[in-house]
């Protein structure tokens, strides 16, 4: 059963730099401004095309700016594509960075309920899970104290035992996974093994390889905003890996021809 | 297989059941908990602090506007405090409202949420400081020898309705437009001291020369705080004032919604 379906869904950018610096500049480069607005973009992904099953746990690799990260936040609907179809089924959950959405003069406690709603659920969904959640941080002498005394351990350890208690159908992970000491990594290891047996789809973005290996059972490699590899860990780490090293003469050249290739389009 | 499938089963009906009315109640609530929390920080002293600010004012304008200029309004100082204290509401909301998205970013990336939420329980916060320093307000009543009237029970929810819309809309509209014109932020704290002078706070509305008095009515503030004054101070609902306000109430959500669903689809991109 496909959970996610990217269908030729391609992404770019507008430079918003004549918007960015301020509503005083865009007045006075008021034509630069939208011509810059209209015609200079950014390709970020290029007819990208894959379908992920449920229970599959994906890696997306590749070197930065290959659109990665834009491919999650287009997962999670985020951000939308310009051109093709994107549809994803079920909740969607996001493993945020440290500290995110968290409020640091609140209590753990409150903290725990404060994200649980905003990533999706309702009130009386997190309170109930909420013994499960302190249980799982091993932060229970802290709960009720504000999150600016907690260390960035701790900190971490909230946020990853509260993103995979929410019961989400796709988890997305955006390069963190070393969470807290050894103890805890270990633990999160297993919870994660448990989420995968449990037939979540996850996607993560990873530099790591070897996380990847232990983790997904595909991969799928971005270059330039395009899918260069689809395929089993196996076939594709060692190919990318030699691409790595090999470094990127040739995907910069994707990347520059790629942009070329809209801008014509554009005009 | 079948085993590892059924177990999903049973997590997609509570999944399911995360209804859109409800979800959107409890973001509302637990933000603004959020912020009152932030502010109070758990004591009283946030609460002072908050009305301290719109007293020390009034002192300021009393001694500019009263004592030397000589402004010749009955309780002059009691004036002052019935047109502040509302007007800081919408003055704090005004200059909040640039950073709210962007104090964010993380979140509007990560995770998809009505961002809207986030506005509505800034305002929502502002308000309810409001409500609370109404008691200040009655406290310096007494002291004039006036007293609340029963008109309050009907004029302060319709009043704070009326308010609320207008500091939304115009809320909504500063803090989407600032992700994409980020100087938008000083000219808000520039609007909000023009609108300051623009509305009868300092001086009252009679003293308004007739010929210009329907200019002020642009003012999508100014008969929002006129009624107040009535309200507090005349201690009666002026209908046809309150009529003006609420619809620049819906203008200005109207106007806010407006620019948020343009642009809303894009923050993710710029903040």
């Amino acid at each position: 059963m496909t959970v996610i379906r990217f269908s030729q869904v391609s992404k770019w950018y507008p430079t918003y730099r004549h918007v960015l610096t301020g509503f005083k500049s865009a007045l006075l480069h008021m034509p630069e401004a939208i011509r810059s607005f209209k015609q200079e973009r950014r390709l970020v992904l290029e007819d990208v095309s894959f379908e992920i099953k449920r229970g599959e746990t994906v890696g997306l690799i590749g070197s930065n700016g290959s659109g990665k990260s834009t491919t999650l936040a287009l997962i999670a609907g985020v951000l939308f594509p310009q051109i093709g179809r994107i549809e994803v089924e079920g909740r969607i959950c996001p493993l945020l960075e440290l500290g995110a959405g968290f409020a640091f003069d609140l209590s753990g406690r409150e903290n725990i309920i404060l994200n649980g709603v905003l990533l999706g659920l309702t009130r009386r969904e997190i309170i109930a899970r909420l013994d499960e959640i302190i249980a799982f941080s091993e932060l229970e002498r802290f709960m009720d104290q504000p999150l600016r005394t907690y260390s960035t351990g701790m900190i971490a350890r909230l946020g990853f035992s509260i993103a995979v208690h929410l019961d989400p159908e796709v988890l997305l992970i955006d390069e963190i996974l070393s969470v807290g000491d050894l103890h805890f990594q270990l633990k999160c290891n297993d919870k994660i093994d448990e989420i995968k047996r449990r037939q979540v789809t996850i996607v993560l973005v990873s530099h790591s390889i070897e996380q990847i290996e232990r983790l997904c059972d595909r991969v799928i490699w971005l270059a330039g905003g395009r899918v260069v590899g689809d395929g089993s860990p196996h076939l594709i780490l060692p190919q990318y890996k030699q691409a790595m090293l090999g470094m990127e003469a040739s995907t910069y050249g994707q990347v520059h021809s790629a942009n070329q290739n809209l801008r014509g389009r554009c005009e | 297989m079948t085993g590892d499938l059924s177990l999903a089963e049973v997590s997609r009906p509570e999944a399911r059941r995360t209804s859109g009315i409800q979800h959107l109640q409890d973001l509302i609530v637990v933000l603004t908990q959020k912020e009152i929390k932030v502010r109070y920080k758990n004591s009283w002293l946030g609460y002072a602090w908050s009305v301290a600010n719109p007293l020390l004012f009034a002192l300021v304008y009393y001694i500019a506007f009263g004592l030397v200029m000589r402004t010749q309004i009955a309780n002059y100082p009691l004036f002052l405090i019935a047109g502040l204290f509302p007007w800081q509401w919408i003055a704090s909301s005004m200059n909040g409202s640039p950073l709210i998205f962007l104090a964010n970013a993380i979140l509007i990336k990560r995770v998809r949420f009505p961002r809207y939420v986030l506005v509505v329980s800034t305002v929502l916060n502002d308000g309810l400081h409001f409500v609370l320093s109404i008691p200040v307000i009655v406290a310096f009543l007494f002291f004039y020898g006036l007293a609340p009237s029963w008109s309050w029970v009907v004029g302060i929810p319709l009043l704070v309705v009326a308010q609320f819309m207008t500091a939304c809309g115009l809320a909504l509209a500063i803090a989407s437009l600032n992700l994409f014109f980020r100087d938008l932020d000083r000219l808000t704290s520039l609007l909000v001291t023009v609108l300051f002078f623009l509305t009868p706070i300092a001086y009252s509305g009679d003293m308004i020369p007739s010929e210009y008095r329907q200019l002020w009515y642009l003012n999508p503030v100014a008969p929002m705080i006129m009624s107040w004054q009535q309200l507090f101070l005349g201690g009666s609902l002026d209908w046809p004032l309150l009529g003006i306000s609420v619809v620049n109430g819906g203008v200005a959500v109207g106007l806010g919604a407006l620019i948020y669903a343009k642009l809303s689809p894009r923050f993710a991109e710029v903040v």
